[in-house]
């Protein structure tokens, strides 16, 4: 593997991190929004407080990961691309911004009108922030984003790719939240707010793979090169998404919600490379490269090397925050 | 000499050189990070207060110390949130508002961040797991999950201020024929200048937050509210802001010298040194009107003692320097003058809160001094601000000193980001407003005695 191969395939992982841990924290705001009126909706929103409260910061990170390896490796195509698809970015990161912010004050608001005020400027904008995430996708994959930065401001992400790449982002969003909260409710005994989340699940898994396999005859047209790769190197990895999806579907038809998160995380993990190895080896489609977008190789190996301090300083606490909150005494209802 | 009317055509020659996108550009930077800045400094300064209050409390088994840490803990949650989001603001800023920069020294300056990112990764991971382990964890194991959150957020701060220091001295590279090259990237990492810049902002933090938290419960005392929960409040914080202020500036002078072979063009703004004067006078005050330094009250020599380290060695003056590479030197000036202002205040208020209680006078007892300690936070925020206006503004027109002009560095977007300085001053605004509705909303819920706040999601459910 190539030094800048490798590199790539480091800011990848931080890609497949952040729309599984990321995108499940999302996804609980679609939930959020439409779990009905405040008498009604308060068990679920409770819930969705108190099973991503202690770790969406973290997840949230995996994007300033990715942003970062990719402006420090491949730096011309980050100008580029940030320069080219400035609206959905900021769109996307007014979203971020409202979200987070409206998040932690939810959670110390002192009346239900505050808390109602901060629980749909988050939930809005948990579904805003993957949609125009995706249709940024969306633009670097169809060949929308030139080297020097000039794309057009509106048709790079006002087009088919890029609009399915927002709908699926906000589905699969939704779908992974789905099964992370039925599972979180039926462990801390809420019996009857499983079986709700678990008929909602169930209807947004439908819908959402029905979208994802729907948006490849589009892409033949729309995006040649990836829907190329789609059906030729990426294809096992579209069989895998569909099986994976498939099986979660059944998981949780038959209520084996632990086995669902699995199959779950397997299928969005799936679609996502599915994209990154469909558009292989272009960093931006039918523009540049990963071997010659790369940056200068001294800090292309600085990089592996901070990316190594992460594996061994950054994943055993991490992996001991996730821990901690799949535990019984996590699992106790906060204060 | 150049006349007034070939200085005012050269001035207009450059503002037309000017894309319409960069004075929005700037002013949008100067809006993220001066906010964002702020909220830092409790990423950086509140978890090793946190940490020595829990441990006080575990240590003295005392409830009064406990409970401070518990809550500060969650004013700590409500800052990080903010912190963290408009932090990732500026990383999209970075591209979004300075493609010339990024793409042409993203892959020069990058590792820096990569080693923050980790930091500001570890912090968040850690803050989590101290936020929800209250009354979850045994106390001994819970204090130590806030030592790697006070540990990261030096080590983040580091990386950051490596960058910035960086743009300030650059190195690491070469550039040959327009191209860059031999990339270094360790070197930009521990550039020689980083330590130093890195100390200042550091200790700056300490100021900021420990005034601030101090200046909280110093409030409470004013308004009678004088027991053992407001006067710890009151101590652990007052105590690091005074260890800093009287460090700090020791560390601002040592980080001041050299600056005449660094960056001569900067420290004749902070000096107002409109011509070189030997020996230099130390201006107070003043403002440059054509060329002239006006209403400025002018200590002999002492420009060149404290600049130069020397009695009459002059302070390099504006007009050792070309036109075109000065920066805007007002705003500069004052700015500097406004931090060292603060600055000496604080550090002189400290020394003699510290000197009285010695003599066994406790200035806690005087309602000046309260007053004084209330308004100590918002102070030292102006002076982090001023001091963050003084360094960047005084590089200008460079946003990489010598090599690459600000104006290289925006985006081609023309007039239309005035909008977005529109959209994200109203949101910035919104989110203080929300801030501050929220903490104060805690304040008065802990003062009726509601130990836990759960937020209200139905008329009666309420957790």
């Amino acid at each position: 593997m190539t030094l800048e191969l490798a590199v790539a395939a480091a800011l990848f992982v931080g890609v497949i991190a952040y729309a599984v841990l990321g995108g499940a924290d999302f996804g609980s705001g679609f939930f959020d929004l439409t779990a009905g009126s405040s008498r009604r909706g308060a068990e679920l929103r409770t819930l969705v407080d108190h099973s991503i409260g202690p770790v969406w910061e973290a997840n949230h990170v995996w994007l300033i990961y990715v942003l970062v390896i990719w402006w420090t490796g491949f730096p011309e195509s980050f100008a580029a691309a940030m320069s080219t698809l400035v609206l959905p970015l900021l769109f996307a990161l007014l979203g971020i911004v409202l979200r987070g912010a409206s998040f932690a004050f939810r959670k110390y608001a002192a009346t239900l009108a505050q808390a109602r005020l901060f629980g749909i400027v988050f939930a809005t904008s948990s579904i805003i922030t993957p949609f125009f995430l995706g249709t940024v996708a969306g633009g670097i994959a169809s060949g929308r984003v030139p080297l020097d930065g000039a794309g057009d401001r509106w048709s790079s992400w006002l087009n088919p790719t890029s609009l399915f790449g927002g709908v699926i982002a906000v589905g699969t969003c939704a779908f992974l939240a789905g099964t992370f909260l039925v599972a979180d409710a039926r462990r801390s005994g809420q019996d009857r707010l499983a079986e709700e989340l678990r008929v909602r699940a169930l209807g947004v898994g439908a819908a959402t793979g029905a979208i994802v396999f729907a948006a490849l005859v589009p892409l033949d047209h729309d995006a040649p090169t990836l829907a190329a790769g789609l059906e030729g190197r990426a294809a096992p990895l579209v069989v895998l998404a569909g099986l994976a999806g498939g099986a979660t579907m059944v998981l949780l038809w038959t209520r084996r919600y632990a086995v669902a998160r699995v199959t779950a995380v397997l299928a969005v993990a799936a679609v996502v490379s599915g994209w990154g190895v469909g558009q292989y080896p272009w960093l931006l489609v039918d523009e540049v490269s990963i071997a010659d977008a790369a940056g200068a190789t001294a800090t292309l190996q600085g990089l592996l090397v901070a990316v190594g301090l992460a594996v061994v300083v950054v994943v055993p606490p991490l992996a001991y925050l996730f821990r901690l909150t799949q535990s019984e005494e996590w699992s106790r209802p906060d204060h | 000499m150049l006349t007034p009317d070939v200085v005012t055509a050269l001035t207009h020659l450059v503002t037309e050189a000017e894309p319409a996108g960069l004075m929005p550009a700037r002013q949008q930077m100067a809006l993220s990070l001066g906010w964002h800045i702020v909220l830092a400094c409790f990423g950086v300064a509140f978890p090793a207060m946190i940490f020595v209050m829990h441990l006080r409390g575990l240590r003295r088994n005392d409830p009064v110390a406990l409970g401070l840490a518990k809550r500060w803990a969650k004013v700590s949650a409500v800052l990080f949130a903010i912190g963290a989001v408009s932090g990732t603001v500026l990383s999209f800023e970075m591209g979004l508002l300075w493609p010339g920069l990024m793409g042409t020294y993203g892959d020069v300056l990058g590792l820096p961040f990569a080693f923050e990112g980790l930091a500001f990764f570890l912090e968040a991971i850690f803050l989590g797991i101290y936020l929800y382990g209250w009354g979850r964890m045994p106390g001994r194991q819970h204090v130590l999950m806030v030592l790697p959150m006070a540990v990261t957020g030096i080590i983040g701060a580091y990386c950051v201020l490596a960058v910035n220091a960086w743009m300030n001295v650059p190195t690491g590279f070469r550039v040959v024929d327009g191209e860059v090259t031999d990339v270094q990237p360790w070197q930009v990492l521990f550039n020689p200048h980083a330590f130093l810049q890195f100390a200042h902002m550091w200790v700056g933090a300490y100021m900021l937050v420990g005034f601030s938290i101090a200046g909280v419960y110093a409030v409470g005392m004013l308004r009678g509210r004088r027991d053992a929960h407001h006067r710890l409040g009151f101590m652990v914080p007052f105590v690091f802001a005074s260890v800093a202020a009287v460090t700090q500036p020791f560390v601002g002078h040592v980080l001041g010298f050299g600056l005449d072979e660094r960056q001569p063009a900067k420290l004749a703004a902070f000096e107002l040194a409109e011509t070189t004067e030997s020996p230099s006078p130390l201006r107070l005050g003043g403002v440059l009107v054509d060329g002239e330094v006006k209403w400025s009250i002018d200590i002999p020599r002492l420009g060149s003692l404290i600049a130069m380290n020397s009695p009459d060695k002059p302070v390099p003056g504006l007009d050792t320097i070309p036109e075109e590479d000065h920066p805007p030197v007002n705003l500069t000036h004052l700015a500097f003058q406004t931090m060292v202002g603060i600055g000496t205040l604080l550090a002189a208020a400290v020394v003699l809160f510290w000197f009285q209680r010695r003599r066994g006078r406790d200035l806690l007892e005087k309602r000046w001094f309260l007053r004084f300690a209330a308004v100590a936070g918002p102070l030292a925020v102006i002076a982090l601000e001023a001091g963050w206006v003084a360094t960047e503004v005084g590089r200008q027109p460079w946003i990489v000193y010598d090599v690459m002009r600000t104006t290289d560095a925006v985006g081609d977007y023309t007039a239309s980001l005035w909008w977005l300085l529109g959209i994200s001053t109203v949101v910035y605004t919104a989110m203080t407003v929300g801030a501050v509705v929220v903490l104060r909303s805690m304040a008065r819920r802990w003062r009726a005695g509601d130990a836990d706040l759960p937020s209200p999601y139905a008329p009666e459910v309420s957790s």
